[in-house]
C-alpha cells in the first residue's frame, strides 16, 4: 500500500484502512452513586451465582441450588402423585432443614464477595469513585442478602406452585407461603451479615470459607447439645433461651413464634412467647450489628 | 487556571505528621510529584480525592473543595494506586468495564469506553484474558486504563513506573506525556526519582517530610545550563581518548566531567565526557579539539542537566534520599579528575612528539 493511503485525509477511499481517531472525549451522562451502587449490587449478585466470572465459579453456587430445590421438587411431586391435603414440610421448615447447604453456600460466596477485593486491593479503586463506604457496604450486604433469599425462596415457591397443583386449600397454602417468605427473609438477612462481617475480616478466602461453616455449624451443634440435655432434664423452659446462642436457631424460634410453624429443637419443645420475642429482637440486633461492624471494618480500608 | 490548589493545607496522625501546611498550585499539564517513601506524596493525594479530611488548611481540585464536594471531584478525576490492584480472575475488559460503571459510566458507554482506551494504553487480543497471565507491564497499563476509562480532567498516578524495566519504563512515560498532550487530560504523578519526571514533566513539585521544597517548572530545573555529551574513540597515539580529549579540553578552559550524574548505563559512562556548553562556540571548540587530537568523534549530543543535580548544589539535596547513594560517588569526583588530568597531561607530552609524523 503505498504511504499516502494511510493518510487520514486521502484514506477515505480505501475500505480496508483503519482509521486511527484518536482521543474521544465522553459528553454523555454520568449517573452518579446511585447507579454506581446499583451497578455494583448487581454486579456481587449476579457473581454470587457465578454469572459474568468463569465456568469453574458457576458450578458450586448452581450446584447448591439444585441440592436445595430438589428435595422441594420430589416432596411436591410425591404430594401430587398421592393426593395428600398438605404439604409433608412446612414453608417456614423447609430452610431450616435444609441449613447445611444455605450454610455451605453462604461459607463459599460470602469471601469471594468480599475477601477477593481485600485481597487484591481492589476496594481503594471503589472509593476513589464517586461510591462511599455506606454504598459499598449496602450494595455488598444486599446483594449477598439476596443471594441467599434467591436460595431459599426458590424451593419455597416449588412448594407453593406444586401445592397448588396439589389443589390444596389456596388460603392456607397462600398463607404459610407468605409465612415462609418472611422467614427465609430474615434468615438471608441474618446469614449475610455474619458471613461478609466474618469474610471482611480476612483478606484470605480460605479462612473465610473455613471461619463461616465453624460460625454457623459451631454454635448450632453446641447449642443442640445442650437444648438436648436440659430437655432430658425436664427444664423444658430453658430449651427456647438456649435458642438465642445460634444463628439457625434464632430464625427457627422466630418463625415458631410468630410464624405459624414448628421449632425443630430436641423432644418438640417450643420456645415460650418471650424467649421467641427475645430472639426477634436479638436477630434484628444482630443484623444492625454486623452492618455496623462491616461499615467499621471499612473505615480504614480506603486506599 | 489551576487543577490544583492548596492552602497550608496539613494531615496529622497522632505519630506522624503527613503533610506540613503544604500550599502550592498546581496548572495543568504533566506535574511531577517528587519526595523520598513517606514524604506524603499517596497522603496528598487521599486528602485531594477527599478520602481523608485535612488537619487543617484547604485544598481545591478543579475548582472544588476537598472536604466538601469529594464525590464530585472523584467523578472528574481518576487514581491510578501504587500497589497492585486487580483482581487475577477476571479479564482486563471485564474489570474496566466495572470500574467504568463505578464511575457512573452508562453501560454502553462504559464497553465503548473501555475498548478505546485499552487501544489507547497498548492492550490488544489479550486485554480477553484473565488479567492473572499478565506481565507487570501490562498490569500496568491496565491500572491507568481504570483510570482514565470514565474520561477525568485530571488523573493522580502513583508510581506508575514502578517495578518495570528499562523499556517498560520508556514506554510508560511515553503514555503519560500523550495523557496531556493526545487526550488533553491533566496528570499528577508522583515518583521518587527525579531523573524520570524530567523528561515526562511539565512542573515537578518536590516534598519531603511533609514540607514543601521546590515547586517550578521543569525547564526552570533543567535548563539553567545545557551540558554536551561527548565520547570519543582511542587513537594508537593516545591509548586513553578520553583522558586525552579532557586534558586537552581543560586547558582551554572548558568544565569538563566524567561522572553521569543520575543512573544511565555503567559500562560506557568511563568513556563519555560531559562539557558545560556556555553557547555555540563550545560545540566548535569540542570539534576541533577533537579533530586536533585526531581522535574519531563517536558522539556528540546535547543533554540537560538531571534535576536532582540541580537539588544536589542546593541546600535541599536531603529531598531525594533514595538517590543519594548513587550521587554519592559524584562528591569526592572533582578531586580525581585533576589528578588524572595532569597525568596524562604529562604522559601527552611526550607522545606530542610522534603526532605529527604519524598523521
Amino acid at each position: 500500500m503505498p504511504p499516502e493511503t494511510r493518510n487520514p485525509a486521502t484514506a477515505g477511499a480505501a475500505q480496508d484502512v483503519i482509521h486511527d481517531i484518536g482521543y474521544r472525549h465522553f459528553d454523555g451522562p454520568r449517573l452518579g452513586r446511585g447507579y454506581a451502587r446499583r451497578s455494583l449490587f448487581s454486579q456481587s449478585l449476579r457473581g454470587a451465582y457465578g454469572l459474568g466470572r468463569s465456568t469453574k465459579s458457576k458450578v458450586l453456587p448452581m450446584l447448591l441450588f439444585a441440592v436445595m430445590c430438589l428435595p422441594a421438587g420430589i416432596m411436591v411431586a410425591v404430594a401430587v402423585f398421592t393426593k395428600m391435603n398438605d404439604l409433608p414440610v412446612a414453608y417456614t421448615r423447609y430452610a431450616i432443614f435444609l441449613q447445611a447447604v444455605i450454610g455451605l453456600y453462604l461459607a463459599a460466596q460470602a469471601p469471594q464477595s468480599v475477601s477477593r477485593d481485600l485481597r487484591f486491593k481492589t476496594v481503594p479503586l471503589y472509593f476513589s469513585r464517586p461510591i462511599e463506604r455506606v454504598d459499598y457496604v449496602v450494595a455488598k450486604f444486599a446483594a449477598m442478602a439476596g443471594a441467599l433469599f434467591i436460595l431459599t425462596a426458590a424451593p419455597l415457591l416449588i412448594l407453593y406452585i406444586g401445592a397448588l397443583l396439589a389443589k390444596m386449600d389456596f388460603v392456607d397454602q397462600t398463607k404459610g407461603m407468605a409465612q415462609g417468605l418472611v422467614s427465609v427473609a430474615l434468615l438471608s438477612l441474618l446469614f449475610a451479615g455474619v458471613g461478609l462481617l466474618i469474610s471482611a475480616l480476612t483478606p484470605r478466602r480460605g479462612f473465610g470459607v473455613a471461619a463461616v461453616i465453624a460460625a454457623l455449624t459451631i454454635p448450632y451443634a453446641a447449642v443442640s447439645a445442650v437444648q438436648g440435655i436440659a430437655a432430658v432434664q425436664g427444664q423444658e423452659g430453658v430449651v427456647g433461651w438456649l435458642a438465642l446462642f445460634s444463628p439457625v436457631t434464632l430464625i427457627d424460634s422466630v418463625q415458631a413464634t410468630f410464624l405459624g410453624g414448628t421449632a425443630s429443637f430436641p423432644d418438640e419443645v417450643q420456645p415460650s412467647t418471650a424467649a421467641g420475642l427475645v430472639a426477634l429482637l436479638v436477630t434484628l440486633v444482630a443484623v444492625a450489628g454486623s452492618y455496623a461492624l462491616l461499615m467499621r471494618r471499612y473505615r480504614k480500608a480506603g486506599l | 487556571m489551576t487543577v490544583i490548589v492548596t492552602e497550608s493545607l496539613s494531615k496529622r496522625y497522632p505519630r506522624v505528621t503527613a503533610l506540613d501546611r503544604l500550599t502550592v498550585d498546581i496548572g495543568p499539564g504533566v506535574t511531577g510529584l517528587v519526595g523520598a517513601n513517606g514524604a506524603g506524596k499517596s497522603t496528598l493525594i487521599k486528602l485531594l480525592l477527599g478520602l481523608a479530611p485535612a488537619s487543617e488548611g484547604s485544598a481545591t481540585v478543579l475548582g472544588l473543595d476537598v472536604a466538601r464536594e469529594g464525590g464530585a471531584i472523584r467523578e472528574r478525576v481518576g487514581y491510578m494506586p501504587e500497589h497492585d490492584c486487580l483482581p487475577p480472575d477476571v479479564s482486563a475488559t471485564e474489570f474496566v468495564v466495572h470500574m467504568a460503571r463505578m464511575s457512573g459510566l452508562p453501560p454502553t458507554a462504559a464497553r465503548e469506553r473501555t475498548a478505546d482506551t485499552l487501544r489507547h494504553v497498548g492492550l490488544y487480543e489479550e486485554r480477553y484474558r484473565p488479567i492473572g497471565g499478565y506481565s507487570t507491564g501490562m498490569k500496568q497499563r491496565v491500572k491507568l486504563a481504570q483510570a482514565l476509562v470514565h474520561d477525568p480532567q485530571l488523573v493522580f498516578l502513583d508510581e506508575p513506573t514502578n517495578g518495570l524495566d528499562p523499556v517498560g519504563r520508556d514506554e510508560m512515560l511515553g503514555l503519560i506525556r500523550r495523557v496531556h498532550t493526545e487526550f488533553g487530560i491533566s496528570v499528577l504523578v508522583t515518583s521518587h526519582l527525579l531523573g524520570e519526571l524530567e523528561r515526562t514533566c511539565d512542573h515537578v513539585v518536590v516534598i519531603d517530610g511533609g514540607k514543601l521544597l521546590r515547586s517550578s517548572s521543569t525547564d526552570d530545573f533543567t535548563q539553567l545550563t545545557a551540558s554536551l555529551a561527548v565520547e570519543v574513540t582511542d587513537t594508537d597515539e593516545h591509548p586513553d581518548g578520553t583522558a586525552s580529549l579532557r586534558a586537552a579540553l581543560a586547558r582551554t578552559g572548558v568544565a569538563v566531567t566524567t561522572a553521569a550524574p543520575g543512573s544511565e548505563s555503567g559500562a560506557s559512562t568511563a568513556h563519555v565526557l560531559y562539557v558545560e556548553a556556555t553557547g555555540e562556540e563550545t560545540y566548535d571548540l569540542v570539534r576541533d579539539t577533537v579533530a586536533g587530537l585526531g581522535l574519531g568523534l563517536v558522539r556528540m549530543e546535547q543533554r540537560r542537566h538531571r534535576i536532582s543535580e540541580v537539588f544536589q548544589s542546593d541546600d535541599t539535596a536531603t529531598a531525594d534520599a533514595p538517590e543519594a547513594p548513587g550521587r554519592q560517588p559524584a562528591a569526592p569526583r572533582p578531586t580525581a579528575p585533576a589528578t588524572t588530568a595532569s597525568a596524562t597531561t604529562a604522559h601527552r607530552a611526550i607522545k606530542d612528539g610522534g603526532a605529527p609524523d604519524a598523521a
